[in-house]
Parts: C-alpha cells; structure tokens; sequence
C-alpha cells in the first residue's frame, strides 16, 4: 500500500468525544425480563390498563419469535435476561418536573452535550426533548408550541394527558407484533417522544429529541409517535450518543409517524451513539424499526439520516406510501471505520395511485467497517404509474473496509417504473494529490471529499443539523497525517 | 528558481527519467517538447511530488531548497503549480469552495488572513471573465462532467487566482480549439512576470505561437537531447519527432 493510503488511515482514527458519564444516581430495575417486570413498569408509569394489555400481547407474542439471522452483521447471541429494563434518574421518579427542579448534574449533561436547556440558552427555533436514559428530563419550549396547538411532550405525558390520542394511533403503523425488536420494544418501552400537529398548523419551530444513555448494563427502548394531521407541516431532528463503556448495550426504538392528507413530516437524525474502541471493544448496538405511513393523498415524507455511531447499525426507515400522490423520501449517509458494521437502508412501499419514492444512500467505509445497503421498493398491485428511483453510492477507504448492496424490488404492477444506479469509488490518490496540490492538506481534502461525496445528503438536513454532521464526520475523519 | 541537476526516476524498476539536467531562471518561459511516452508527465509529477516514484539519483531546488525535502502541499504553499494534463473531478465539491479553500491555505502559510467572501468571489469572477468562463462554473462540482476543454480552462483559473510563481503546465493546449487555445494563451501571458517562471509542456508548437518561450528542450527517453531557442521547436515542427530519433541513434 503506498503512503498516502497509509495518510488515509491515520486520518480516519476515530476520537469519540462524547462517551463521558454522568455521575448521578439512579433507579433500576434488576436485570431480567418477565411479565412481573413489565407489569412493575407500567405500573410506574401509572399506565391505563389497555396499555399494559397492549405490552403483554407484544411480550406474550416476542416469546414466541426467533431472534431474526438474516442481517449482514454479526454479533455474540444476547442474552435479554441479563439486560436491566429501567433505569431513571432517582430525581426523576416522580415523572417530569418544571425544569428548575431538574438535577443541575443532568442540565450540565446536556450543557456538555451542545443541547442547553435552560430558557436563556436554548437553541432559538428548535425545541427539545432530551431523554435520559428511560426518561425524558425535560422538554423546552412546549407552552410555547401548545398556543399553536401543537404537542410536543415525552411519551409518558402523552400517555397521561392524551390517552385517546396514543389509543387511536399507538402501533398502527408498527405494530406490537411487527418484528422481533419492535415487540421487544413495544413491551418493554420506557419513554420517548410524542408529536401532534393539528389540521392545517405548520409547527412554528423544529421539533427535536436527543436520547442519552448512561447507566451502564441497560437497554433503551424508546418510542416515537409523531401525527401529522390534515395539511400539517412538522420538521423533528433525533440526536443521539452514550458513554465509551467496554460492554455492548441495546438500544431497540420504534418510530412511528402517521401522515394524512396534504401534510408533511420531515424526520432527520443525526446518530453518534458509542461506536466501540478501535479494536472493536463496546458500543452501542442500534435496532430500529422506523416507519412511516402516508394515510391519505399528497402526504409526503422524508428521512434523512446520518449514522457515524454504534458498533453496529440495523435499521431500514420505511415508508407506506397508502395515499393517492404520496410522497416517500430517503437520504442517507452511513459511515462505519474501525469495526463498525451498519446495515440500514429503507423500504418503500407503493399502494396509492402516482405515489413517487427516492432513495438516495451514501456509504462510507474506512477501516475495518461493514457497511450495507438493504433495499426494497414495493409496487403493490394499485399502485399505478408509481415511480421510484434509486440511487446507491458507496465510498471505500482503504481496502479492509467492505461495502454491499442489496436492491430488493417487487412489483405487481406493470405501469409502476423503478430506476436504480449504484457505484463503489475509492478516494483516490488522485483526488488527494490534486487537492493537495493546489495548497489543501492531506486531513482537509480528505474531509472535502468525503462531504462532497454526501452533499446531495447534507443539503436535505436543517441548516444546524448540516453543520453539525459535517463537524461530525470530520471528527470521524481527524488524525494525524504521517 | 528551479535547478534539476542529474535527475534519475523510476517506476517499479523500470528508469523513466535517466538523467535530467535544467536550471530554469526568475520570469523565464522554457518549453518542453517531446513524443508520448518520454516522460514529460513524469517529470511535472515529480516536480509536484506526487507519490508512487523512486528518485534513484540527483536533486531538485527549488530557490536553493531541496524540492525532495517538501510535501505536496509545502511546494503547494511555496508557489509551485501544476496544471494537470489530465484534471481530477472532484464530485460534490463546488469549484468555488475548492479554489477558496486552496487560496485560504496559501495565504495562511504565508501568514496572510482569511480573505474576505465578497471581494475573493468578485476578484475570481473577473478572472473567469477573461477566461471567457461562465459563472456558472464557479457553482459546479470540480471538473465534474466538465468537457475537456473546460477542463484546461478552469486549470489556468485556478493558477491565476493562486498566483504561484513556478507553473507547470502539463499540455495544458491539448484537446482546445483554436480560439479556446488563444484564450487560454493570453490566460497565461497575462501571468507572466519577472517574478513568475513557466514550464510549458506541449505537444505542438502551435501553442508556442502565442507564447514566445525563452528556451526549448527536447525530451526524449527521458533525458533532455536537445536545448534551444524558440527557433528549436520551429524546426521539430518541420522534421518530426523521428528526426530526434535519428540524431540519437547517430
Ligand atoms: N505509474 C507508472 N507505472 C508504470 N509506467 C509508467 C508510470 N508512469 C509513467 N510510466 C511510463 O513512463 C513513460 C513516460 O510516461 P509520461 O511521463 O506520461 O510520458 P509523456 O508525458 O511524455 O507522454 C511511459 O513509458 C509510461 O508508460
Ligand atoms: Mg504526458
């Protein structure tokens, strides 16, 4: 290998800049899992009864699933009796207080985190809900959004305060027997966000969550629900990262959101959970079943993710697209370095009549990294004149790294058109060379092309969100050059 | 400025320069001509630094400093440019990002500031308007889908917005028609300067009309067989490449 590929390498020498703990104490439920402990769960939660039922047909159902094998990724089998299925701050056990009673160990947290909560420092135009492990300490601005007629709270308080809400639509587009970590997650959930926009309102700021884990030997489980009535509009960033720790932990969410007629959601996540040590020690492992379901006509859609953490990624964003002229949307970057493996990609699922999806992912793959694209269009027998297209890049970084596509397509339908283009590309030592030539550094070019590579990515995030993903891949990419 | 003395290169055992020789002074324009293979590229890739090379014998200075001892980017910053023969695409990095980012690195080695947006963006729109380039260009992605003409243009712009002082163009007229080829001469005319040196490889003595050099050299097996006035290339246009040949093999 010549030297500026051996640059390559130094550069992507990855530092984790968030995996501090926070030193608090905190309530937990002993490891293990039984219908006792869920049961103890709801309970704390002070849940109506149809909640708990709703848990224990998802848990009753989870005992008979099969962990799923299908996946690119590898990992030791886990052991989900040795997993602790709670665990809160012991200031928070009487659900969310105003926020000058909240731990300052916990706002400090967040403090170090770039998410201030403080009404002085808060991000202008963005609330936020930041859970803690299996609660939500606090959510900003929601006097504010509920003038507009918006809500914006932890699950939790949704359960309490909008029972017929979370009845009406809870499960109804991942079901409590959808897959084998969505019923995990549906019977052991702890907290989460929970999003209504009413008929006809544009949220009149973004919306966003960011999920910490710190308490060691837990599993997160959170759930989102967000709905999207009638002519809405909703913009909601999701931000995640935990503490360096040498043991794996779980992290098994469900999203959901619901889209009616002539709204839109517009979903972005940044993901920087704990991606295990160079030699592949720890981290978080990532499931996650996100979906979305465009009910009715001209709904429209779009994730957008950027995953640079967990040691190990599995989830597949995915749309229903039910309504006539609906709209689904994905945009990914994926970046995996050391022994990171991602599989994740979406599924695009065409009912309605000229239903359009995009697909546009963009791996990247340094190190020892395993990164997968895992596809499917769907053209369902009405879905007439629906159109998809595709497009799959993956960029190499050194040669122990390994990309993979797989494009599913399934149609029933003959008017429907699918358009798929993929490429694998090196950075090449010309790209480097030249940049460098004209006077930009090894570490720069390297980082210049990497962004250029996800720039049709980037520019679907908001604006705060395109920075941070940017800084963040850099940080991904720093080291030094030899 | 540039002092190559006894230059040997080569390529996994194979010797491609065998022995190069050629100093080159302060504002001079030198031509270096000679057929496909005899190592033209290779010596403006040495001269930038591009890895993959084995200097097996002689040196380089550059204003009295070992070349060799300098990263890519170091000659970058100390005023060395090459204009590709055959320029890198660069996809999703906007022309006006990558130019900005070159320059800001110059000047900060230089111990210069940051320039200010507005006034680097008028300064290179003016540029490109000589270059008769659309602005449109500044927007689009580093050579992405540019043709190759385009190409050589937004080569010469990148050299007169970095101001280097030894510019090394690698067949820069290849592949432009007649007017892009005056265009793009009086491009690089207008950079001349007491200041300024220029190697000028080519093919063609075309290019050579409209940009007098001082001194022209011929390279051939990567050794130079010949060094003269402009009257030299004049003369290589008339009897052809196998004329060298001949006078070698004689
Ligand atoms: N990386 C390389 N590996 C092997 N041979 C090379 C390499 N680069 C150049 N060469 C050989 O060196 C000789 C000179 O090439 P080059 O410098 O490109 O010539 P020119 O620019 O004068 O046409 C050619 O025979 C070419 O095939
Ligand atoms: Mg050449």
């Amino acid at each position: 290998m010549s030297a500026s590929n051996e640059n390559l390498k130094d550069m992507i020498g990855q530092e984790y800049k968030d995996g501090f703990v926070t030193d608090i104490e905190s309530e937990s439920f002993p490891p293990g899992l039984n219908e006792d402990v869920i049961r103890a769960l709801s309970a704390k939660k002070n849940e109506p009864e149809f909640l708990l039922k709703w848990r224990l047909e998802a848990y009753r159902h989870w005992l008979t699933m099969d962990h799923p094998e299908w996946s690119f990724v590898k990992f030791p089998k886990i052991d989900f009796q040795e997993i602790s299925y709670y665990s809160a701050p012991k200031s928070m056990e009487d659900g969310p207080k105003s926020l000058d009673e909240v731990d300052p160990e916990l706002i400090s947290t967040y403090n170090k985190l770039g998410i201030p909560l403080e009404e002085q420092m808060r991000l202008a135009g963005v609330a936020v809900d930041a859970v803690f492990d299996s609660v939500s300490v606090a959510t900003t601005f929601k006097d504010k959004l509920y003038e507009a007629g918006v809500i914006f709270c932890s699950f939790s308080e949704a359960v309490k305060e909008h029972p017929e809400l979370i009845k009406q639509y809870l499960g109804t587009v991942v079901s409590q027997y959808d897959n084998f970590y969505a019923a995990l997650n549906a019977a052991v959930f702890s907290d989460g966000s929970f999003v209504y926009i009413p008929k006809g309102v544009r949220c009149p700021m973004e919306l966003s969550t960011y999920f910490r884990i710190n308490a060691a030997n837990t599993g997160q489980f959170e759930r989102t629900l967000i709905i999207a009535d009638e002519g809405s509009h909703v913009s909601y960033l999701e931000g995640c990262t935990a503490p360096m720790r040498d043991e794996n932990q779980l992290h098994a969410a469900v999203v959901e959101l619901v889209i009616m007629k002539d709204a839109e959601i517009k979903y972005s996540t940044v993901q920087n959970w704990y991606p295990g040590d160079e030699n592949g020690v720890g981290g978080i492992y990532n499931f996650v079943t996100k979906r979305a379901e465009c009910r009715e006509e001209n709904a429209k859609v779009s994730w957008t993710q950027v995953e640079t953490g967990s040691a190990i990624t599995w989830k597949y964003p995915s749309v229903v697209l039910k309504g006539d002229n609906s709209v689904g949307e994905f945009y990914s970057v994926a970046l995996t370095n050391n022994y990171q493996q991602a599989d994740t990609g979406t599924k695009m699922i065409h009912h309605g009549k000229n239903t359009s999806s995009t697909i546009i992912s963009k791996g990247i793959s340094a190190g020892h990294g395993q990164n997968t694209y895992r596809g499917l269009v769907k053209m369902g027998r009405k879905a007439e004149n629906a159109r998809n297209y595709t497009q799959c890049d993956s960029l190499l970084m050194g040669d122990q790294c390994g990309a993979h596509t797989f494009p599913y397509i399934e149609t029933k339908n003959p008017s429907a058109t699918i358009e798929h283009e993929a490429s694998t590309s090196k950075i090449s030592e010309d790209q480097l060379f030249y940049c460098m030539q004209r006077g930009i550094s090894a570490e720069d070019a390297v980082s210049m092309i990497v962004n250029g590579f996800c720039k049709e990515v980037f520019k679907e995030l908001p604006m705060e969100f395109a920075v941070e993903a940017q800084a963040l891949l850099g940080i991904s990419l720093e080291g030094s050059v030899g | 400025m540039l002092k190559i003395e006894n230059l040997h290169v080569s390529v996994e055992g194979k010797e491609i320069l065998t022995g190069i020789d050629l100093e080159i002074n302060k504002g001079e324009v030198h031509a270096i001509m000679g057929p496909n293979g005899s190592g033209k590229s290779t010596l403006s890739y040495i001269l930038a630094g591009r890895e993959g090379y084995e200097i097996t014998q002689g040196r380089v200075l550059f204003n009295g400093k070992d070349l060799f001892e300098m990263s890519v980017e170091k000659r970058a910053w100390a005023g060395v440019f090459l204009a590709f023969q055959y320029p890198v695409e660069v996809p999703g990095v906007s022309n006006i990002y990558f130019l900005k980012a070159a320059l800001n690195g110059i000047r900060k080695f230089n111990g210069l500031s940051e320039l200010d947006a507005m006034d680097f963006i008028s300064s290179v729109k003016g540029k490109m308007k000589e270059l008769d380039m659309d602005e449109k260009f500044l927007y689009r992605a580093v050579n992405e889908g540019f043709s190759g003409g385009e190409k050589k243009r937004n080569e010469v712009l990148q050299m007169s917005v970095l101001e280097p002082t030894l510019c090394v163009l690698d067949e820069t007229d290849s592949g432009l028609d007649i007017d892009a080829l005056q265009v793009v001469a009086e491009g690089i005319n207008r950079l001349r300067s007491p200041e300024r040196s220029f190697v000028l490889i080519t093919h063609y003595q075309r290019l050579l009309d409209y940009i007098k050099p001082d001194f022209v050299h011929v390279l051939a097996h990567g050794k130079v067989v010949k060094s003269g006035g402009p009257e030299l290339a004049l003369e290589l246009e008339e009897q052809g490449y196998a004329w060298v040949e001949d006078k070698l093999a004689s």
